[in-house]
């Protein structure tokens, strides 16, 4: 039985922010499927009374003082950026 | 002999003596790339320019009483995901193609510190994601033992312009297996240290809680000199350790009476070549001969470190990936004229297969409705596979096994095929999820292609590792074994 239907796999892409063609659709699909699949093997360990670990030095909240400091200068901002203008970085527009 | 071939200790000693100028090692570094990188392919970008005259500078320092590091004047190439300001930076994707970094991270400074001197940005699989440099959106780059096979990944550039005689050592990154796997193929060493015992900034980020900076070197002792410079605590990392950073060199005795060493049975299991196995049976037989005893013994986790992983690093990388939108930096897609058209064009037309795979796998792991069922099931089983690794350390001083079931494999033969990939790196993998240091050395030849020994220690025992790696290395000869070109 296929775990990972069409539908699905172009929700994600959307999450992703990712343009797919039906092709991908299909590749993405089966690949996703393969990999899902693999992993459900995981399922075969008990791991209701384990800890998720999400750093494996047990570190936590590592503070510092919040000392104001000079920015980037704008130039050396804007170099990078594909368009901008008067000083701004410019996207198509997002108001009607 | 190339002047390469030298570890850097003698080469910082004939530039004490003025036998020979920080010019002519960068000309070395030049002169070789000129001659083989046409075949090996491993950079990128070069920085010739700002090096010689950096080299010239340093050569007017030569003269001078100040003291000089041991770093000071060696030429580096650096893995192209760690960000270098004014040099191009762009983790082998189509997306980052023009990015011109306007800051350097935290392991550049240090080495700027140390006056070591950039060469050029090196190959890699896109992002760092694969095992053979294939997923490069730019260049091809072949292993120097044999020009048909890969040279590894995803630090495969770094690795192969270190076996090429290129630079006398280079920076990888390390989140799966992508220093030690590379390292493996083309008859380096290779270190993936601690995690938190290098800063990641300014390592372009794939899976957060795994990356880590780390050494490939043509020995042990080139290697621990170089951890020595880039390791420490950074304000701008916060995941950096605060914890101290031993003299790594000093650790080099060629002692290792009295260690016990655990051998995993499952990293001599099925899918692993025999070949590998052999070489592996006889590195321990050497370490036996120089006082040291192991043991089988059993990480039963292991199976489950390959789907942890993927589930982990994918979830992970489609989040750190989020950045790559055609705003602010990077390709911008021509085709779009809505905001929304903007983000998914740029990122389909700017991302390769393998990234795009992921970052598909990973926004699914975390969805509504999934996220229980793999992310945080994934983090759970990473536990207990890190509490493996921790039960095994109560007991002995490193593990060791291969560091890849098999040598370097063909170009184009795995590529079709995502799962066959990706079990590449079974050995390599629970090492990162449980965050403790790694290291492959070279142990033997299969067919004229290079095999490595993997070295496994404790939290921030990177010394222990180093011992026994330089002890083995010194009780063999395969370190001295070159490609031909």
């Amino acid at each position: 039985m296929s775990r990972i239907t069409a539908e699905q796999v172009k929700h994600v892409a959307h999450l992703a922010r990712l343009a797919v063609t039906e092709e991908d659709v299909q590749k993405f699909t089966q690949q996703l499927d393969a990999i899902i699949t693999y992993a459900e093997q995981l399922n075969e360990l008990d791991t209701e009374h384990v800890e998720p670990t999400s750093h494996v030095l047990n570190m936590k909240n590592v503070m510092r003082e919040d000392i104001q400091s000079e920015g980037l200068p704008r130039e050396e901002v804007l170099k990078n950026a594909p368009e901008h203008e008067n000083g701004q970085i410019k996207v198509p527009s997002i108001i009607e | 002999m190339g002047l390469f071939d030298q570890k850097l200790s003698t080469l910082h000693e004939s530039l004490h003596n003025k036998e020979i100028s920080v010019s002519d090692l960068v000309d070395e570094s030049y002169k070789r790339i000129g001659q083989v990188d046409d075949k090996v392919q491993a950079f990128l970008t070069l920085n010739e320019e700002k090096a010689r005259l950096k080299a010239k500078d340093l050569d007017d320092k030569l003269g001078t009483n100040e003291s000089k590091g041991l770093l000071f004047g060696m030429p580096i190439g650096i893995k192209d995901n760690i960000v270098t300001k004014g040099l191009r930076t762009t983790c082998a994707s189509k997306i980052l193609e023009n990015f011109d970094p306007i800051y350097d991270a935290t392991v550049m400074h240090r080495l700027e510190e140390a006056e070591a001197i950039t060469i050029g940005k090196l190959n890699m699989d896109e992002f760092a994601m694969g095992s053979s440099t294939e997923n490069s959106s730019f260049q091809l780059t072949r292993n120097p033992w044999n020009l048909e096979t890969v040279p590894g990944g995803s630090s495969g550039g770094s690795a192969a312009a270190v076996a090429a005689g290129e630079v006398p050592f280079s920076l990888g990154s390390d989140t799966g297996g992508s220093i030690r796997q590379p390292a493996s193929f083309c008859g380096v060493v290779g270190l993936k240290p601690t995690y938190g015992r290098v800063s990641r900034y300014g390592l372009v980020a794939f899976a957060s809680s795994l990356d880590q900076i780390g050494p490939i070197t043509r020995t042990v002792e080139d290697n621990a000199y170089l951890l020595q410079a880039i390791s420490g605590v950074d304000p701008m990392d916060s995941t950096s350790a605060n914890v101290d950073v031993p003299n790594f060199v000093r650790s080099l005795t060629g002692d290792v009476k009295g260690l016990k060493i655990a051998v995993p049975k499952e990293y001599l299991g099925e899918g692993v070549n025999e070949e590998v196995k052999q070489s592996v049976m006889n590195a321990l037989q050497t370490l036996e001969k120089l006082g040291a005893t192991w043991e089988e013994v059993s990480l039963p986790h292991s199976k489950y470190a390959l789907a942890t992983y993927y589930l982990l690093s994918s979830s992970e990388a489609s989040a750190n990936l989020a950045r790559f939108d055609g705003v602010r930096y990077g390709y911008r897609s021509p085709n779009a004229e809505t905001l929304m058209e903007l983000y998914k064009n740029t990122r389909a037309e700017g991302f390769g297969e393998e990234v795009k795979r992921r970052i598909m796998l990973g926004t699914f792991a975390l969805s509504s409705g999934y996220y229980d069922a793999y992310y945080k099931k994934a983090q759970k089983v990473r536990t207990l596979i890190k509490q493996d690794f921790e039960k095994i350390f109560e007991s002995y001083d490193v593990i060791v096994g291969p560091t890849t079931p098999t040598p370097a494999f063909k170009i184009g033969e795995n590529i079709a095929d995502p799962m066959t990939m990706y079990l590449n790196d079974i050995l390599t993998i629970p090492v990162n999820l449980a965050g403790v240091p790694g290291i492959s050395v070279p142990c033997g030849l299969s067919n004229g292609l290079p095999l490595g020994l993997q070295i496994i220690g404790k939290h921030f025992d990177e010394s222990t590792v180093y011992r026994v790696a330089h002890a083995f290395e010194q009780a063999t000869d395969f370190h001295k074994q070159k490609p031909q070109l």
